[in-house]
């Protein structure tokens, strides 16, 4: 799995292509919306921004690790190797988190930059907010990826089949981040924490014993 | 069972379709451990397809498929199959080197560096080791591709036209590599276009027509009072012929 993790990551850190792609995708949406809303309006809506231009933005990243492993048939290589293939659900599913970590550093601070969205006073609240949306965006568009990379609508039918199901992620994110930034600790977001949580240990699971089939032709 | 007549690969009765096409029909076959079998067969013959079940990228869809006695595959049979085919499965934007010791690492060598650096050589791939995957020639790929196939030293060597868009010196390379692993007692399948290359390295052949075998000969060294390749060439391109020949009206 690391053997993996560690190819991924240095094949971007290499092309850059997939930070890159997505800083500027997230920065045009992001204007946009500093276009759309008043300044007061804007910081009440920061929250939502947040989690739907990095998702929009996040879903090309995602499918473009898996694009990557077409070329040259080294999917096939990485298949036919000894490694679970459980196993290299989690490594692909790393990686993207990694990359959507960095992407969503880059996010808030732009957010702060544009919508004048302060810093937050429990920055660690924030992490961990952030941090369990992340991972179940990266297990639910990880798995789906995988899925459709095969197909030839690709790129129209990952947010088809990713968008639906990630709504409770993103009423959970959006609401636990709001109360975060708007000052309350961590366990006022308790409920929708949970959900998190659970949504997270179900698509991780889900991936890691379903992507055996999934990657069989 | 001797180790000599342990079979590696057994298929009976073996079905793979596309949605409604199907591509192999009833396919039955045994290749005993230390065989080199060679499969001809004109475009869409279900070749590809063929190897693609042995390497378990596929399932069939009827049939069943023995690899090494086992009819479930997981990964301690993935870690005894190495594959070369047109495509080499490996990063244009990694090294050379870079995709030898990912490999390497990945079927858990234990030393994948050195393992990496030993088969650049044996390739003759040492002076580009560090350059990137996509500046190398097609030849190189090639080689490379097959330093990643053999490199975790596998018992069943599966070669998809393995000779395509190689030029004189990479082929022989190929050929050479294949000589050895037939020696060391591996199993070779290959899929080919190329009937004298394909001939040279098998002791037995097939021809693959419409998803069925449709011919099968074997190739016994001169010695034996059989005529040797030049006999088996001649029946080979003989039955390839007649199978392939279009229908008259």
């Amino acid at each position: 799995m690391w053997t993996i993790l560690r190819k991924d990551l240095l094949l971007e850190f290499r092309t850059r292509e997939a930070l890159s792609a997505l800083v500027v995708l997230m920065l045009l949406v992001l204007l946009t919306f500093t276009f759309a809303f008043d300044p007061s309006g804007a910081r009440e809506a920061a929250p939502a921004v947040l989690w739907v231009t990095f998702i929009f933005a996040g879903l090309l990243s995602v499918q473009r690790t898996f694009l990557l492993e077409r070329e040259n048939g080294s999917w096939y290589g990485l298949l036919l190797t000894p490694i679970d293939r459980g196993a290299i659900f989690i490594a692909k599913m790393l990686g993207n988190l990694i990359v959507l970590a960095l992407a969503q550093c880059v996010l808030l601070l732009l957010l702060m930059l544009f919508l004048g969205v302060p810093f937050p006073a429990a920055p660690g609240s924030l992490l961990i907010v952030n941090v369990l949306g992340l991972i179940g965006f990266s297990a639910l568009a990880t798995l789906f990826a995988a899925l459709s990379v095969r197909l030839r609508a690709r790129e129209m039918l990952l947010p088809l089949l990713v968008l639906p199901l990630l709504v409770p992620l993103v009423i959970c994110a959006v609401e636990a981040t709001r109360i975060v930034l708007a000052g309350g600790d961590l366990a006022s977001t308790g409920p929708w924490l949970r959900v998190l949580v659970s949504f997270d240990v179900i698509f991780t699971v889900a991936g890691w014993m379903l992507f055996e089939q999934l990657v069989q032709e | 069972m001797t180790v000599a007549q342990e079979v590696v690969v057994e298929a009976d009765g073996l079905g793979k379709s596309f949605g409604r096409t199907p591509v192999l029909r009833d396919v039955s076959l045994r290749v005993a451990r230390g065989e080199a079998l060679t499969i001809f067969g004109p475009n869409g013959a279900g070749k590809s397809t063929m190897l693609r079940l042995c390497a378990t990228l596929t399932r069939p869809t009827v049939g069943r498929l023995r690899l090494f006695g086992n009819e479930a595959v997981g990964p301690e049979v993935r870690r005894r199959i190495g594959v070369v085919s047109h495509q080499s499965f490996c990063y244009p934007d990694l090294t050379a080197r870079e995709n030898l010791t990912f490999f390497a690492r990945a079927y858990g060598a234990a030393a994948p560096e050195q393992a990496a650096i030993s088969w650049l050589d044996r390739v003759g791939l040492a002076d580009v080791e560090n350059r990137p995957l996509r500046v190398l020639s097609r030849g190189m790929e090639q080689r490379l591709a097959l330093a990643r196939a053999l490199l975790p030293t596998p018992d069943l060597v599966l070669l998809d036209e393995p000779w395509s868009g190689l030029d004189a010196t990479a082929a022989d390379v190929l050929t050479g590599l294949l000589a050895t692993a037939k020696r060391e007692g591996r199993t070779v399948i290959t899929v080919t276009h190329d009937l004298d290359r394909g001939l040279a390295i098998a002791d037995r052949t097939c021809i693959l027509h419409r998803g069925r075998i449709v011919w099968e000969g074997a190739v016994q060294p001169a010695s034996e009072g059989q005529g040797g390749v030049g006999a088996a060439r001649a029946a080979l391109d003989a039955a390839y012929r007649r199978v392939t020949a279009p229908v008259a009206a």
